[in-house]
This record gives structure tokens, C-alpha cells and sequence, in this order.
């Protein structure tokens, strides 16, 4: 067992953790933090997608051991007392969800892509979602969405 | 009191209720479920398509850290049936035995062999490797025509055979004689890939047991939950009443969680025998060998035509990959389609026949149009090259026979009564949208400049049978179960609304859409009402959600329960303002006195006035609640027309779609947006079939496609976008005028874009590709054409 310290969503947690599990699984698993969820085992789809120290991860590809000191966050941190982010805020008012399971990754990831590229053609959004994989909507209003939220004065 | 304006809700491009939770993480997957206690439970797989199970000991497992029981499937063959197949699609069908977990033989890669049960799902997964099985391998049964000689070895020998059913279907005239009057006939050989749902959301089961009273709750990733009951308490066992399912938040299904699954039932045999909660969760590998596959078949078709593009007749001979098993509606699949090769098109001959036919492969069974995609995308291909055939274009070739707006309602050929309809619409609103003539001389341009990269349009005008369905015509084609739906509407006596409905949705925006229908007919604020679904013990009545049913059947026994609800507030209102029901009004959720408009009630003053029950008139129930259960009279046919231009680089092989315009007739819409992410995202599902997915397997049977690595589920980077837009053509057979929209992209666009291809490189001498059409099938296409010219 190896002791972390990792910051999610803005609290501290410390704990006695396995070398081998994964971030996700000490989020959703030990930490109860169940609104990242998982898609895939071979980091493909892109759902489990959060944001650690400042850059979009793939949780499932990333140890707990490796968040050690670091600070995470995930879907469940980014509205603030339930003032939605303007990208959150996107992907309601132009339909970007349906059956929600990869939105998670989704918004994390075109966080990750607004704070780099704050106005971002939409071939920009497009390939820099290309590994967050969504089977229902096709893509085309996830896309709007993010150029939607590209366009407000609030950050992402 | 106020005035209460409510604007019509059906129509209006609401946004979803769903939305809050999923985007802020506030989510129920079953996955995500927690109870004390709860164990973890891995389930070992077989690696072999097929063979004989020889001894298997679990006990190895049983002295790893964490582990709590281990279990062979002859562990718990006893207390557990065979998985059901509710379609037995002919009087003769074969029907092999499916046990939840195999017993003796294994008959696929990926068939369930032992579980392990541990405290978390590390070390469930550590213990399945100290198992120990013995495998005799068997001879893999892969190839549909060699499955089916003499010779061929079996994958149930007891059945003595691999021939699973032949259904045929022959109307009209005598095929052979029309094929004798015709002067053009046309015979072609297209093959359905195999793919994989990829619902994002994996399947997951949990189960919490109340041991003392023998009461189970099932939690499962499912889009059926009130037929998943039925079929647990029969398999397992445990009385339907003990027995409670429930599908909380479902990520997605397009038919791969439209099953009855042997994991359900493992899981509750674990539960019962250890007592103790279960949860099993598939990791994304492990779905593609245990989820069902979808599509899977060679299909033969031949069409007879005069030379002047009037299409005489139609033959096809269709060979349906079971896989393994027969799971709930595998027969049936391809007999969906069977209804529709003849699509949107006047003939005089029908002949259609499928056999189906036992492979060592995970099962097949309805993936996002279900039979209905593979008749579209033959008859669309074939109509495709007949048109070439006769110098027409493809258009016009179409536009000589199909069913003219003015001759509807119709019987086709197959014998489904299309209610309403405009091919002609549809057509030139896309052709317009498309610029059609702009494109086909920017083609033109480029062929005779010899371009190395083409240009290609492709047409799929299609149709769809949905709504599904009419319980006697189910009887007739052998189904087990009804197609009704069930919708009950509660008004709390505060005046809010609760709308419980049988269906189960997993994306598709129900709690939205049954909000707007009730909001409409009761007069109430939309925000008042709230959507009850997917639990059986809230949900008690339902037949789920699946085959663009959902609205049709389910939204219509909204409707219907509401008007109900204010057919009784009717008579509650008239007796407290004394006066009769006929003088009464009732707008936007008000009655009023013809005359004396001070003199009303709100809807919701007569819940609370009920609710009280002080002054109800003489001898009535003290409830505006009512219940609607709908038994639909005819399927629904939405329709509509797709273009695909598509530039083909004939030095790499690979394909740009430039351009995709549909416009889809799915009849009265409830919310113009949810429809079109309902289009787009089938679009997309049917690109993926023409371009990019396929499941693919070795000599040996292994599914080489075994991971989301290895099989392309398209991301942004990989689609256009698409222009879709709308005509509008009421359905007759329900009171909302609406056709269901759930599979039409699908359905459409496989065709389009592989009429596109094969129209950009036919020039070059090529006449077909398989699907998915990669850049090196592509490439190799033009290569041999080449050769073939040299």
C-alpha cells in the first residue's frame, strides 16, 4: 500500500492505496466520486477524462499513486454552488448529450481545448475531441456546443 | 386567481429536463451503485469458439485474498433454466438449450464458464486466473454457406444441424414469371458486416437480496426492464412478485441492451446462493465477446425491370448469422427486414426467403434498426445499379416507381399498409438542398478531366417500419409478446403532474417529450410535470423501449391518459360550479362556463378538490387519475430522402463525405430538436457501417476486432456535418401524427454513402465494395478495376 494526498474538487483526501489502482477507480470506488464514469479499457472512448494539475487526463490511464500531490478535477467540481459553467451550460441549450455517459469526458475535454485555444474552428474542436467517443449524438452539436461556449466572456 | 398561459408544448424545440444531472456528474449508472456489503463478481470466459468442457476446478480461486465464492457453471446449472428466445420464428425453428453459464460445451469465444465473487473488482479479476478448465476443442463453425452442407461439423450436435429456420415470404405473382416477362433483371451478392452496438455505457447488474423474504431487487443496464422481469423470474425461478428491475440511468443501448442476458441471471443465482449483493460490470473488451452483435448476413438479390425502369419484381435470399445462441429476438431480426426490401416501391412479385444459421460466434441480435438497414441498403444498391443498367438517373429512376402522395394509404407488396407518405416532398425539398444538379456537373467535370480524386453522389430514399406493433400482427409472425404500452397520469394534489410510463429510456429525452404531450392536453406548466420510468415496482406496466416505439405507442398512451384525466376533472368541475358538463370550456388547463367566464376552476384546483374528496359529485371515485393502455392498429412508416457526396482519392483509397442533406418525414414532431440529434446521431451509426466498423474473425473464431482499439467507432475528427431537415406528413394511425425517429438515420445512410463510393469510382470500372468500405478496400477496388481494363 502507498499513502496519497491528492486534492479532488477542492477537498484533500489521503489514503492507503494499492500501486496498481487506477485514478479512476480511487475516484468512483474509494472516493464515492462516481459522476466520471468509465467507457472503455484501452483509453480509447475518452469517458473517464479529468483534469489533473491543469491538464486533461484519461483517468483510466493514470494511476492514484501518479495524482499523489496533485490536484484534480472532475465533472462533479466545475459548477460552482450550482452556477454552471458556460461550456455545461452549451452542451444543455444546444442538445450535445443524450444518454449523458460520455459528457463527462467530453466537457473535461473541451475545457482542456478552450483554455489552449480559446476561439477554435470548428475542424479544431473537432479534431481535439477526437478521443472522446459519444455514440448518440453524432458529434455535430457537441461541436456547436463547444463554439457556443468558445463565444462567451466566462472562462470555460 | 391568475390566468394560466400555456403556450402549445408539442412542437417546441424544449430543452431537456435530463440534462441538469448528466452534466454536472450527478448520475445513477448502474455501475455507480453502492450498498453495504456489496461484492464484486468477475466472470471467466471461454477463449475458444468452441469446445468441450472437460473439468474445471474453481477451488484455486477460492484461496486468493478477498475471494468470497467461486462458482462452474454445473456449480449453478441447478435452479437455472435456459436464457428465452421469445421469437420462434417458424412452427419448425431449431431451438438449442442457452444456459446462462455453459455447462458442458462452449460455443464461442467469450461463453461464460465459472464466476468468482470478491470483495472488489481487483481481486475478482485476480481470481479468475487460478481457475483451472480443461477445453477439448471443437471444430469453429464460421463460414453461413459452409455451415450449412452436409458435412459441415455442428454447433449444437444434438440438433443435427445447423440450419436454425427457414422463413419464406412470397407474394404477389409468380417471381420466375415475372422474371420471364421482364427485360432487364439484375442479380447482386451484398454483404452485412457484422458490428457491435457500442452502447457507451458498458452493461452492468447489480442485485441486493432480502434473503429472509426471498424479495430481489435487480438493477441492470438495461433498456427492457419489464420484460427483463418476466424472463428473470422464469429463468431463475423467483417468483415475479419477489422480483423488482430496475434500469436507472442507462447509457445508451441501440438494441445491445435490448436482451435478456445470462450475466442477469448469474447474478441473481450468486445472490440467492450466498446472500449477499452482487454487482457484475462488463469492461469494454469483455462487452464485445458477451454483448450481442448486430447485422450479419449475405444477402442475394435480384430484380426484374422493364426497360424502361419499371421494377416488375424482387427475389431475395437472405443467410442470417445466429452467432452461438438464439438470445430474445435473434430470429426475428432479419424477418424485420423481411417487410422491407420491397421499401417505398410498387412491383407486381415478391420472393423473399432467410434461413438462419448457427455459427461459434457471440450471438447476433437487434442492433439500431434490426433487419430493417439491411433490406434498405440492398433494394437502395440494387435500385442504384439498375438505373445505371438502364442509362436512367438514380432519382428518376426511383421517381417512376414509387408510390405516388395521392395514392396513400397503400398495400405493399408485402402486404404493410403504409398510412401516409410523400416520396415526391422529401425528395425535391433534398434535392434542393443538396444543389443535386450543381454536383452532378462539378462530377461530370471531373471524370472527364480524369481527376484522381472523384466525386460521387448517392441516393437512399428509404422508408421504415416502426411503432412496433400491433400485438396481433406479433402473434402472427410468432413473437411472444405484445406491443402495447401502459402510461398512467397522477395529479398530486398540489396540482403537480406525474406522467408513469412503460417505457424505458436510455437518451432518447422522454422525460421531456412525455412532458410537453401531458402539458399540452392537461393545461399544465411544463416544469409541473415529472416522468416516472424504469422501475418496476414505480413503472409497474410496460413493454419498454426499442424499434422507434417509444413515442408512437408510449407517447400515445400519454395522451390518451391524459384526456382521460380531464374527461373526470370535467365532471368534478361542472358539479362545483353547478353547472352542466356540456356548458363547460377547457383551455390551458381551465374550465370555464360558457357565458360566465368568472365562473372556473383550474385543473389543479380540482386535483386539491378531490384530493379532499368534501364535495365530489354523488357516486364518483375520489381520484382525476387515469390509466391508457395503447395497442397500436398499424406500425408507423416514417420516410425520407438522404444524399451522400463523397469524394474518393483513388491513389489512397480514402473517402471524404463533403456533403450530407436528408430530410426525413417522421410525421408530427414533439420537439424539433431532440428529433434532429436523434437523426444525427443515426446517421452517424449508418456512416460507421459503410466506412468503419466491422467485427472481425479469425480461421479460429476469435474475434480479432476485440477492443475498442481495434474496432473504429468513428469520433468528431471522422463525420461531417450533416444538413437534415424536414417534411411533414401526419401518421394516421395515432392522435398525435407521429411516426418515431429512432432508427431513420441509421436506416438511410449505410446505402447513400456506399452509392456514393461506388457512383464515384464506377467511372473507373468498379461496381461494389464491401463494406466498411476502408482505404485500402477502396484502393484495392480501383487497382483491380484498372487491371480488369488492362
Amino acid at each position: 500500500m502507498t499513502h496519497i494526498s491528492v486534492k479532488v474538487d477542492g477537498t484533500t483526501y489521503e489514503d492507503d492505496v494499492e500501486p496498481r489502482l487506477l485514478l479512476v477507480h480511487y475516484l468512483r470506488d474509494r472516493l464515492g466520486l462516481s459522476g466520471t464514469p468509465i467507457g472503455c479499457d484501452t483509453s480509447n472512448c475518452g469517458a473517464c477524462t479529468v483534469e489533473l494539475d491543469g491538464v486533461s487526463v484519461k483517468s483510466c490511464s493514470v494511476l492514484a499513486v501518479q495524482a499523489d500531490g496533485g490536484e484534480v478535477t472532475t465533472v462533479e467540481g466545475l459548477a460552482r454552488d450550482g452556477e454552471l459553467t458556460a461550456l455545461q451550460r452549451a452542451f444543455h441549450e444546444k442538445h450535445a448529450l443524450q444518454c449523458g455517459y460520455c459528457t463527462p469526458g467530453m466537457l473535461m475535454a473541451a475545457r482542456d481545448l478552450l483554455r489552449e485555444h480559446p476561439h477554435p474552428t470548428t475542424d479544431e474542436i473537432r479534431h481535439a475531441l477526437e478521443g472522446n467517443l459519444c455514440r448518440c449524438t453524432g458529434y455535430q452539436n457537441i461541436v456547436r456546443a463547444v463554439q457556443a461556449a468558445s463565444e462567451q466572456e466566462v472562462p470555460a | 386567481m391568475t390566468d394560466q398561459i400555456v403556450e402549445g408544448e408539442v412542437g417546441r424545440a424544449r430543452l431537456r429536463k435530463e440534462d441538469a444531472r448528466l452534466i454536472t456528474g450527478q448520475t445513477n449508472w448502474t455501475d455507480n451503485i453502492s450498498v453495504n456489503g456489496l461484492l464484486h463478481m468477475s466472470i471467466l470466459r471461454s477463449p475458444m469458439a468452441h469446445a468441450r468442457i472437460g473439468r474445471i476446478d474453481v477451488s484455486p480461486a477460492l484461496a486468493r485474498p478477498g475471494v468470497v465464492a467461486a462458482f462452474s457453471g454445473s456449480d449453478l446449472a441447478d435452479g437455472l433454466g435456459s436464457l428465452p428466445c421469445a421469437w420462434p420464428v417458424t412452427e419448425d425453428i431449431v431451438l438449442p438449450d442457452h444456459p446462462p453459464i455453459a455447462v458442458d460445451e462452449v460455443r464461442y469465444a467469450g461463453d461464460p464458464v465459472a464466476v468468482v465473487v470478491a470483495r472488489d473488482r481487483y481481486a475478482a479479476a485476480d481470481a479468475l486466473e487460478a481457475i483451472e478448465v480443461d477445453y477439448e476443442p471443437l471444430p469453429p463453425v464460421l463460414d453461413l454457406e459452409a455451415a450449412l452442407a452436409e458435412d459441415s461439423p455442428l454447433v449444437h450436435s444434438d440438433k443435427g444441424t445447423n440450419r436454425c429456420y427457414v422463413w419464406p415470404l412470397k407474394t404477389g405473382e409468380d417471381f420466375d414469371s415475372v422474371r420471364q416477362r421482364a427485360e432487364v433483371t439484375l442479380k447482386r451478392r451484398y454483404h452485412q458486416q457484422r458490428l457491435i452496438p457500442n452502447a457507451m455505457e458498458p452493461r452492468a447488474v447489480v442485485v441486493t437480496p432480502l434473503p429472509a423474504s426471498g424479495e430481489y431487487t435487480l438493477y441492470s443496464a438495461t433498456q427492457i426492464p419489464h420484460v427483463l422481469r418476466v424472463m428473470m423470474s422464469l429463468v431463475t425461478g423467483i417468483p415475479e412478485h419477489k422480483l423488482r428491475v430496475i434500469a436507472p440511468d442507462v447509457g445508451g443501448g441501440f438494441g445491445s441492451k435490448l436482451n435478456v442476458c445470462g450475466e442477469d441471471a448469474v447474478a441473481l443465482a450468486v445472490a440467492r446462493r450466498i446472500g449477499r449483493p452482487v454487482k457484475w460490470t462488463e469492461s469494454r473488451s469483455e462487452g464485445y465477446l458477451a454483448t450481442h452483435h448486430g447485422r450479419g448476413m449475405i444477402q442475394d438479390i435480384e430484380i426484374a425491370a422493364t426497360r424502361e425502369g419499371k421494377v416488375l419484381g424482387l427475389k431475395v435470399d437472405l443467410l442470417a448469422d445466429m452467432g452461438a445462441y438464439l438470445m430474445l429476438v435473434t430470429p426475428g431480426v432479419p424477418i424485420l427486414g423481411a417487410f422491407m426490401y420491397p421499401a417505398i416501391y410498387k412491383m407486381d412479385a415478391y420472393d423473399f426467403t432467410c434461413t438462419g444459421v448457427f455459427t461459434t460466434r457471440t450471438p447476433t441480435d437487434a442492433y439500431r434498426g434490426a433487419g430493417r438497414p439491411e433490406a434498405t441498403f440492398a433494394i437502395e444498391r440494387i435500385m442504384d445499379e439498375l438505373a445505371v443498367e438502364l442509362g436512367l438517373d438514380p432519382v428518376e429512376l426511383r421517381r417512376r416507381n414509387w408510390i405516388r402522395h395521392e395514392e396513400f394509404p397503400y398495400t405493399s407488396i408485402a402486404g404493410l399498409t403504409y398510412d401516409s407518405g410523400n416520396y415526391e416532398a422529401a425528395t425535391e425539398k433534398a434535392l434542393g438542398l443538396f444543389d443535386y444538379d450543381k454536383l452532378r456537373a462539378e462530377q461530370a467535370d471531373r471524370n472527364h478531366r480524369g481527376d484522381t480524386v472523384r466525386l460521387g453522389i448517392g441516393v437512399s430514399t428509404y422508408t421504415e417500419m416502426c411503432g412496433l406493433a400491433p400485438s396481433r400482427v406479433l402473434r402472427d409472425l410468432r413473437y411472444g409478446a405484445g406491443g402495447w404500452e401502459a402510461a398512467t397520469i397522477r395529479m398530486l394534489p398540489t396540482g403537480k403532474v406525474e406522467v408513469v410510463t412503460g417505457t424505458s429510456p436510455h437518451g432518447q429525452g422522454h422525460v421531456t417529450c412525455w412532458s410537453q404531450i401531458a402539458a399540452d392536453v392537461l393545461g399544465v406548466p411544463f416544469e409541473d410535470v415529472e416522468v416516472v420510468h424504469g422501475d418496476t415496482k414505480a413503472a409497474p406496466q410496460g413493454m419498454d423501449t426499442y424499434g422507434s416505439r417509444s413515442l408512437v405507442v408510449g407517447g400515445t398512451a400519454v395522451h390518451h391518459a391524459a384526456v382521460k384525466v380531464v374527461e373526470k376533472a370535467r365532471k368534478v368541475a361542472a358539479h362545483l360550479l353547478e353547472a352542466s358538463e356540456n356548458d363547460l370550456e377547457f383551455t390551458n388547463g381551465v374550465f370555464s362556463v360558457k357565458g360566465s367566464p368568472d365562473a372556473r376552476r383550474t385543473i389543479q384546483e380540482v386535483a386539491f378538490e378531490t384530493f379532499s374528496s368534501h364535495d365530489l359529485p354523488d357516486g364518483m371515485e375520489p381520484t382525476i387519475n387515469a390509466e391508457h393502455l395503447v395497442d397500436p392498429d398499424n406500425f408507423s412508416y416514417p420516410h425520407g430522402t438522404h444524399l451522400c457526396a463523397v469524394e474518393v482519392d483513388t491513389e489512397t483509397g480514402q473517402t471524404h463525405i463533403r456533403s450530407y442533406v436528408c430530410v426525413d418525414d417522421v410525421g408530427k414532431v414533439v420537439n424539433p430538436m431532440i428529433v434532429e440529434g436523434q437523426v444525427h446521431g443515426g446517421i452517424a451509426q449508418g456512416i460507421a457501417q459503410a466506412l468503419y466498423e466491422e467485427a472481425v474473425y479469425d480461421d479460429d473464431g476469435n474475434l480479432v476486432s476485440g477492443t475498442m482499439a481495434d474496432y473504429l467507432v468513428p469520433s468528431a475528427a471522422d463525420l461531417p456535418d450533416f444538413v437534415t431537415e424536414r417534411t411533414e406528413t401526419p401518421a394516421t394511425s395515432n392522435p398525435l401524427g407521429v411516426k418515431g425517429v429512432g432508427e431513420a438515420g441509421t436506416i438511410a445512410s449505410t446505402p447513400a454513402v456506399v452509392n456514393a463510393i461506388v457512383d464515384a469510382l464506377r467511372p473507373l470500372g468498379v461496381q461494389d465494395i464491401r463494406m466498411p468500405c476502408t482505404p485500402e478496400r477502396v484502393w484495392r477496388a480501383v487497382r483491380s478495376a484498372k487491371e480488369a481494363r488492362s
